[in-house]
């Protein structure tokens, strides 16, 4: 029979060049679409050469796993709604650290007697993909409101960390000694759920976007290490690309909260700051048929949304809005938070489908230096991600935080539901500055009395 | 050496994936994830020969469940990151 095992390993090569492609190709908005179908090519084109490999000799349980798999995708990206993208990547970050720990787990309960290298990458796929598992499990419960989003600590958390990390590292050295022994991978994988769950339990709502890159990142990282342990190259190329890219997020999404990484997964330890700084000046709510005569006559608007825009669902208001503001002669653009939302790049993509053209959308550093220019900012369901706090007030828990500066702009208008402070709990000036005014109430209703008095 | 060689390819790879994925802009971060979600399931290629190959029977079942997963991972992955991209208009 033919050998096509250099044939496949070709194929590979050619694989691995589609996925680095595609992800060059994500790149812009304009080509990313492209980008994507050529790194599904590149996944089709692989899984159709392994199926070639002498050592597959049965297809039934193959082809029924596929199909199954496929239909249960299928029906995942129909159905989410982009609300809760977060959620289903936090699932499918999930699905593949359990996917990678079953190849772990097959690999080293295997009759073969294996060498100690191969025995060791298997053990650390079989931990990372369990971490990635049951963390990504947490998180989405967290995400989705199924457990309490403030962080869950309780006494000796630390120490239980340090005891497992322990047993772990135990595991691996009694694994290396006795290969065979089947009790020890039992025993390390029960350790390693029990892990990913202490990991995230403490980490509050509002570091969700840096856990969900994290996990992003150790789903590639299982890959990687599977791909160690079957000694396969493109699994180690394809889960190397996913562990830079979930890094290299979480890495920006510290960088917009001003926290290091081991801040972020340790804050729940540490104790409340509470700042008995006193804000000077009075709150002064608006009319929405004031904030009407005020729109009317800007020239340039800069909308600053938050997640409670996406909870008040009022993004596609907002876009009627805007279509009206500009048919009045306004230009009108977007200013995001990288951290704006529960994932990075949440709320471009809702503002996306309600129809506002990615070139409208601005990132933080383009905006904050020609924001004087803006007649109006109007900042919808935010509120730590344009706290002054985190430039002028020294000893605030934020301070140091990159914000978009929306108090500088001549105007400034905060929909917001009531006085509560933000997700980090900290008093915001910006309310109480001369330029701003409050439009208390429901984003979504407020925008729809502001389009109606347009209509008029 | 074989080590030594897949560490080679693994420190190459991620320099390749750190410049690549720098150079993505904030507005296509949500895609990215599950784009990177989808080339994530490529755990199912190292599946395939533990489920349709000569194992034993745990060995199967394992490789099976996983190609299984990992298929939910790349296909759900690309449409759901094709179904956002398609969100993304120009003026």
């Amino acid at each position: 029979m033919f050998d096509y095992s250099v044939l496949i390993n070709f194929v590979y090569v050619l694989a691995a060049t589609l996925f680095i492609f595609g992800l060059k190709l994500l790149g812009h908005p304009a080509t990313a679409r492209k980008g994507n179908l050529l790194s599904s090519v590149a996944m089709l084109i692989a899984v159709v050469i392994t199926l070639f490999s002498k050592e597959i000799i049965s297809f039934e349980l193959i082809i029924a796993s596929i199909v199954v798999g496929s239909l249960i995708g299928l029906y995942a990206a129909k159905k989410v709604e982009m609300t809760s993208m977060p959620e289903l990547v936090s699932l499918f970050n999930g699905i593949g650290g359990l996917a990678s720990l079953a190849v772990a787990y097959a690999t080293i309960a295997s009759d073969q007697t294996l060498s100690t290298f191969v025995i060791i990458v298997s053990f650390i796929a079989l931990l990372i993909g369990a971490i990635t598992f049951s963390g990504s499990v947490i998180a989405w419960a967290k995400l989705s409101e199924r457990i309490i989003g403030r962080p869950i600590v309780f006494k000796g958390q630390v120490v239980t960390n340090i005891a497992v990390v322990i047993a772990i590292v135990l595991c691996g050295v009694s694994l290396v000694n006795n290969p065979t022994d089947s009790t020890i991978p039992y025993i390390a994988l029960g350790l390693a759920i029990v892990m990913g769950v202490l990991i995230v339990l403490p980490i509050g709502g509002a570091d969700m976007p840096v856990v969900i890159s994290l996990l992003n990142s150790y789903s590639g990282l299982a890959a990687c290490a599977a791909g160690f342990a079957l000694s396969n190259n493109l699994l180690i190329v394809a889960g190397a690309l996913v562990g830079a890219s979930g890094i290299i997020l979480t890495n920006i999404m510290c960088k917009a909260m001003n926290r290091s990484l081991v801040n972020v997964l340790t804050s729940g330890f540490q104790p409340v700051v509470t700042n008995d700084i006193k804000i000077e000046g009075e709150i002064k709510p608006l009319s929405a048929e004031d904030a009407y005569y005020v729109l009317e006559a800007a020239q340039n608007v800069l909308v600053i949304p938050g997640y409670g825009m996406a909870v008040a669902q009022a993004q596609h208001v907002m876009k009627e809005l805007q279509e009206l503001l500009e048919n009045n002669g306004a230009e009108v653009g977007y200013a995001i938070h990288p951290v704006a939302g529960r994932m990075p790049g949440h709320m471009n993509v809702l503002l996306a489908e309600a129809d506002v053209s990615y070139e409208q959308l601005f990132e933080m550093d383009e905006v904050n230096p020609r924001i004087e220019a803006y007649d109006v900012a109007i900042v919808i369901g935010a509120n730590d991600v344009v706290n002054p706090a985190a430039r002028e007030l020294k000893g605030s828990p934020i301070y140091g935080m990159p914000v978009i500066n929306a108090d500088l702009a001549k105007n400034v208008f905060v929909l917001k539901r009531g006085m509560s402070s933000g997700f980090a709990g900290v008093d915001n000036p910006l309310f109480f500055k001369q330029n701003c005014r409050m439009i208390f109430g429901d984003a979504k209703e407020t925008l729809s009395n502001l389009v109606r008095q347009f209509a008029d | 050496m074989i080590a030594s060689y897949l560490l080679f390819i693994l420190v190459l790879s991620v320099f390749v994936g750190f410049e690549l994925i720098r150079k993505v802009p904030a507005t296509l971060h949500t895609p990215l994830m599950s784009g990177a979600n989808a080339i994530s399931g490529i755990t199912v290629i190292g599946a395939l020969a533990l489920a349709g190959g000569e194992q034993t029977e745990l060995a199967t079942w394992l490789g099976a469940a996983s190609v299984l997963l990992a298929t939910i991972n790349v296909v759900g992955g690309y449409m759901v990151t094709d179904r956002m991209l398609a969100m993304f208009k120009s003026r």
